[in-house]
């Protein structure tokens, strides 16, 4: 009989996959409460690398064209069709889902992510301006990134829920940390394992096993963070006071459906900053 | 030489009131609690004003609250837009009264008030009246929806203008709401009060609380408000970010700025030069977009600096009620004394100060024109917010150290760019992280463009559709 290989889990940073700066681990039990895996507890350093990197990814990311942007999501969601087995076996696994379930939380995962991608080249065509101002100018209205966002994933849900969350943060030009889900946290390292062998540029996506109400006081508290969705806190009101100290952007729980297998424009646009240029018409 | 004769507006065109209670249901209380609004320019006082307490907030949002549920909500958009178009009307024909009013008050040159302030202040109410029967097309789906009663808190640099950037999205979108003006410019909001009387618009759909920052604090704290839209600090937005946190009231919040001004060599530096005064002085300076800190680049520097000081000789401080008057009075004295303060803290930091010799009148609150050059990017007076006619002056050489300079800043609001190479505007306004860029211009304003800031500087925007997005929601 040969013996399986297990995997490590780790946190996701900046394109790699380091152990918590912290060493600590939780354990993870299956559905029937066996001992499943140790998983990495990220700590506040593992919060503050991941803003540092998420920072100098974001300039870049915003910076490729919208058509490149699209191509490298819709790469992402071409992995997880590969990786579809492993993520229906890990869900099920870890919360009991009958195969039909977990196939359609993976079906609704992937889905969304394609939604998601088709919107980096169109948003502006919907949710920009051109401004007929009185005067002889010429003005026009244009959305853009707001920067570093921090999430958090919601609890119940182990893949179609994370793809919610980072989706729309992204697909705008916008970095994200995100913490998951702390009791199904397997889906989010395979993502990350999807991510890293997409071309999505190291930094733009770092991902945190952990606990939220631990991790959140750091996130929200950040001044190098420009907004939070708040999804899978759930201490979110004093988490929004935190994020008020440098007025950030704030997505309170609930507004969002985050398990479809398509999202809400207005949920990118949340992640969004309008920016009006005028200019003088004349000769 | 040739000199300017005075040429005063007549104050007789405005009659206050000795004293104004709020008005609250369409009906003015009784003044209570009052306090004296003065002439900055003077001194003098103009009326006594009641300062609003808790009780009152209370009244004024349970009025919003009964007209949003008994009228506002059930009137068809079509109506709500031609009540719009009445007070756009009515703010058109009082104009001069309400310039006159808005001069007195504030302390700002007629000249501003009777060409920017007014006309956009009916201007906006015109633009949203024809949103009001429009609202499918606004982006959220058809049928969306108010948020119900709206507390808007705005500030005393624009009071009526500000007055209309919140009331008239608002009530286009079917909100009914509660304004607080400024504690030292409540008297425009109390003539609108008259005009919404004179508009018909249903009892309780405007309601105007009076007072000081306990009672804004009231507003926002009301346990029957959805809505929350405020113009003023940063520090007082942050604030009120913290008192709505965890409930379900959304907000909007206009706050401060420190735009960067930028001019490249090849600028048409005369053009450049009015746009500087335009960006910096418009308003003394109490403008939340005033383009703050120049960056000039290194090799127009000497050049730029010397055209801007023979301007800035020919800028006339003075008589707000003159309609040659560029700079009136500061709105008041904890104004003068802040920006007083900030000044010295900048020179002292190693800044030099520069105004051109102008006479002081002896009563009201006034400063000169004035700018500090040698400023360091960490000079007080680089990083924050002065709100007056101060401009910090700093230089760069390159692009990338333009943009770099400029998005060293908390806040995010506006910015300018004065270049004659239209590749290097688009990319320059893709860089900056403000809310708004003029490029080739500074300070302009219109209904149909959005307007808000990145950063600190606040978030949702006002003007255009984006600004009516701020009053609905989408329909569940």
């Amino acid at each position: 009989m040969r013996l399986e290989i297990k995997k490590t889990y780790k946190l996701f940073i900046g394109g790699k996959f380091p152990r918590s700066e912290s060493g600590r681990i939780y354990k993870v039990n299956n559905h029937k409460g066996d001992f499943l895996a140790n998983i990495a507890k990220a700590s506040r350093k593992d919060v503050r690398d991941s803003v540092v990197v998420a920072r100098s990814a974001q300039a870049g990311w915003q910076a490729a064209s919208a058509y490149n942007r699209g191509q490298v999501l819709y790469r992402i969601a071409e992995m997880l069709e590969g990786r579809r087995e492993q993520f229906v076996a890990e869900i099920r696994e870890l919360t009991g889902k009958s195969e039909k379930q977990a196939n359609q939380e993976v079906d609704n995962a992937i889905d969304s992510w394609v939604w998601h991608a088709g919107w980096t080249d169109k948003i502006e065509s919907v949710a920009g301006n051109m401004n007929p101002v009185a005067g002889p100018f010429f003005n026009i209205s244009t959305n853009q990134p707001t920067g570093v966002v921090a999430a958090f994933a919601p609890q119940d849900s182990s893949l179609a829920g994370l793809v919610n969350t980072i989706a729309p943060v992204i697909v705008s030009g916008n970095s994200v940390v995100v913490v998951t889900s702390e009791a199904f946290p397997l889906s989010a390292i395979t993502f990350a394992e999807v991510l890293e062998t997409s071309d999505l540029p190291g930094g733009v996506v770092n991902i945190l096993t952990g606990n939220a109400k631990e991790l959140g006081s750091w996130l929200a508290a950040h001044m190098d963070v420009n907004a939070i969705d708040l999804e899978g806190t759930s201490n979110a009101a004093e988490l929004e006071m935190l994020a008020a100290e440098n007025l950030k952007r704030v997505v309170r729980p609930g507004l969002y459906p985050r398990t479809a297998a398509k999202g809400s424009l207005q949920q990118i646009l949340d992640f969004m900053e309008l920016k009006t240029v005028w200019h003088p018409k004349g000769n | 030489m040739f000199d300017y004769a005075p040429a005063p507006e007549s104050r007789d065109l405005v009659k206050f009131q000795e004293s104004y209670g709020h008005f609250i249901g369409g009906k003015f209380t009784k003044p209570s609690n009052t306090y004296g609004t003065i002439n900055p320019a003077t001194e003098q006082t103009l009326a006594q004003i009641s300062h609003g307490t808790a009780k009152d907030v209370d009244a004024a949002v349970k009025a919003a609250r009964s007209a949003y549920e008994k009228t506002w909500s059930k009137l068809d958009g079509a109506t709500r837009g031609k009540y719009l178009y009445r007070i756009a009307r009515i703010i058109q024909e009082r104009s001069r009264e309400l310039a006159v009013a808005e001069t007195l008050n504030n302390g700002k040159p007629i000249k501003e008030t009777r060409d920017a302030d007014i006309p956009l202040a009916a201007s906006w109410f015109f633009y949203y009246a024809g949103w009001a029967d429009k609202l499918d097309y606004a982006g959220l789906g058809a049928n969306p929806m108010a948020h119900g009663v709206a507390a808007q808190v705005v500030p005393w640099n624009f009071p009526l203008m500000m007055l209309a950037w919140k009331i008239a999205p608002a009530l286009a979108a079917g909100n009914t709401v509660v304004l607080k003006p400024a504690e030292t410019t409540p008297l425009s909001a109390l003539l609108f009060a008259e005009i919404c009387q004179q508009a018909e618009l249903p009892e309780g759909v405007v309601n105007i609380v009076t007072g000081f920052g306990d009672t804004g604090a009231a507003l926002i704290d009301h346990g029957d408000i959805n809505k929350v839209a405020f113009t003023g600090s940063t520090n007082v937005g942050r604030i009120i970010a913290k008192q709505i946190a965890g409930t379900n009231k959304k907000a909007t919040l206009e706050l401060g700025g420190k735009a960067a001004n930028i001019v490249f060599e090849d600028a048409a530096l005369d053009q450049a030069v009015e746009g500087i005064v335009n960006g910096i002085f418009f308003n003394q300076g109490h403008v939340c977009c005033a383009g703050s800190r120049l960056l000039v680049q290194e090799s127009v520097q000497d050049v730029l600096i010397k055209k801007l000081k023979a301007r800035m000789e020919n800028i006339r401080l003075g008589d707000p009620m003159d309609k040659n008057t560029d700079i009136g009075a500061i709105n008041s004295k904890a104004q003068l004394t802040k920006i007083d303060r900030l000044v010295k803290q900048g020179v002292k930091e190693g800044g030099e100060r520069w105004a051109p010799a102008c006479a002081m009148p002896k009563n009201g609150f006034w400063f000169a024109p004035t700018i500090i050059t040698g400023v360091a990017p960490t000079n007080t007076v680089a990083r924050e917010e002065i709100f007056g006619p101060v401009l910090s002056v700093m230089t760069f050489r390159t692009p990338a150290e333009a943009v770099a300079k400029a998005n060293n800043s908390q806040y995010g609001l506006s910015a300018g760019v004065w270049t004659e190479k239209g590749s290097r505007i688009l990319k320059m306004a893709d860089q900056l992280n403000a809310g708004v860029v003029w490029a080739n211009t500074y300070n302009q304003f219109d209904p149909a463009s959005p307007f808000g800031g990145f950063k600190e500087s606040g978030y949702g925007r006002e003007g255009g559709r984006h600004g009516l997005l701020s009053y609905l929601k989408g329909s569940n």
